[in-house]
């Protein structure tokens, strides 16, 4: 279960976030500047949050009554930029090994994802020879390499030609039904909820306006207004 | 090469090279250490320390020679109590690497920084969420990705150890075999009659190391930025 409470004042906004979920794949939706991307880079403790918690399954990352925020590194997240931020010095096959496991010299998990992304034409190759969507498989796989507790995609379709976003959610659909981890996505794109969320928290302006399932969302999502009056809070 | 050279000048050439080079590996530490803290860090003080730092660029290098004439001669403040340990550097080859450290470091820690500079902080976060520590960010990451920007700073604080002069002048003297090096031989050679062929000779030396240094430099200065592809 993720457990999201956090408050934080920036120069010319604020963040007031509240929420729970047990959903196995999760979905932020809101337009540009509702604080979703805040809310990702506070869970992996990219942020600090001037208060509030962040729990996953009971477990605290971040509790400001207890001063406790648990180091980015420690945290178990994996996480999918919206830019990929693979290393471009490396190889795609040394991007995928660099998280905590292939340390442990445990590349059992190696052959699996790439098998599930498609990777194996892609592994000697340099981040900047890749194609957006490729550049974008190749970053879920390192993310889910990391074996992480909870995958937190931000917007990972933005930016890439119809072509590729198909590719990517084909394959983030199966992430999905493979249920391998906890899946948190921010997205603006109904369609892309739809697809890949069970549960979907709606926020704007720094606020949760509306939590419900992906069934009601996709019901009322096309009425004018429909985030503010729709949702079931 | 002992043809065109005399033994004696091709010592100095030789003495030049290894004091270019010890002074150059010396100070990459700290050069890298500072260079980090003034491209990540913002602390109280920041601007003496770069004030502090550009000190050897702005001052002449006689000042800079005998200022360490003053701290590490063998009267010196530190002078005394080093060679009551057995540390002598004043009049000594050693010395003269202290000289060319001290001149080339801001060239190197300026290098450094902005190499740092340079580095994408995003792929650190990246890397941290992916459990690296500030280390292994540090040497997997920020290092290789800057690592062109900084051996362009090593050249450069090479070529700039190699043509030192003033400083090495002041601090440790003109002693054959010691601390005698290329420009120190040049300018011996300028104050003897009919030295002018060896002026000559030993100025080509120095023109092709410097222009070969910085023909190195602006290859690897280019590499640091054909390092910044798309992440």
């Amino acid at each position: 279960m993720l457990e999201v409470a956090i408050s934080h004042r920036y120069d010319d906004a604020s963040l007031d976030i509240s929420f729970c979920s047990e959903a196995r794949s999760i979905a932020l939706f809101g337009d540009s500047g509702a604080g979703k991307t805040s809310v990702l880079d506070a869970i992996a403790g990219l942020l600090r949050p001037d208060a509030g918690r962040i729990a996953l399954d009971g477990k605290a990352w971040f509790d400001g009554a207890l001063s406790l925020s648990v180091p980015v590194r420690k945290r178990a997240v994996g996480y999918v930029f919206q830019d990929g931020r693979l290393f471009p010095h490396m190889s795609v096959h040394a991007n995928l090994l660099y998280g905590p496991r292939s340390r442990q010299g445990d590349h059992d998990g190696l052959e699996e994802i790439v098998d599930l992304l498609a990777l194996a034409p892609l592994l000697t190759r340099r981040p900047a020879t890749l194609s957006g969507g490729e550049r974008q498989r190749v970053a879920i796989g390192r993310a889910l390499l990391a074996s992480p507790r909870i995958l937190l995609l931000d917007e990972p379709l933005t930016g890439l030609h119809h072509e590729a976003r198909l590719e990517v959610l084909e394959h983030l659909r199966r992430l999905r039904r493979r249920q391998i981890v906890t899946m948190l996505l921010v997205s603006h794109q109904p369609i892309e909820v739809q697809a890949l969320a069970d549960e979907v928290i709606l926020l704007g302006d720094g606020l949760v306006l509306g939590q419900c399932d992906v069934e009601t969302f996709a019901r009322d999502s096309p009425r004018p207004n429909w985030h503010v009056t729709s949702v079931p809070a | 090469m002992s043809e065109w050279l005399s033994p004696a000048d091709f010592q100095a050439f030789l003495l030049s090279l290894r004091i270019a080079a010890i002074s150059v590996l010396v100070s990459l530490p700290a050069a890298l250490a500072i260079g980090w803290m003034l491209s990540r860090r913002r602390f109280p003080g920041r601007i003496l320390v770069e004030a502090m730092l550009f000190l050897p660029l702005t001052l002449p290098p006689v000042v800079t020679g005998y200022a360490l004439l003053v701290l590490l001669g063998r009267n010196g403040l530190l002078g005394g109590w080093m060679e009551s340990v057995g540390i002598v550097v004043a009049f000594r080859w050693t010395g003269a690497v202290i000289a060319a450290a001290l001149m080339g470091f801001p060239l190197l820690t300026l290098s450094a920084r902005v190499a740092f500079d340079n580095v994408d902080r995003r792929l650190e976060s990246a890397a941290e969420t992916l459990g690296a520590g500030p280390w292994r960010r540090f040497l997997t990451i920020v290092l290789p990705l800057s690592g062109g920007g900084i051996a362009a700073g090593c050249v450069l604080a090479f070529a700039r150890a190699f043509g030192e002069f003033g400083a090495t002048i002041s601090f440790v003297s003109n002693i054959p075999g010691e601390t005698r090096t290329l420009p120190i031989a040049i300018y011996e050679l300028m104050n003897v009659p009919g030295g002018d062929a060896g002026v000559i000779r030993l100025s080509m030396l120095s023109l092709v190391v410097a222009f070969a240094a910085t023909l190195i430099a602006a290859v690897l200065g280019g590499r640091l930025w054909g390092s910044r592809q798309r992440a």
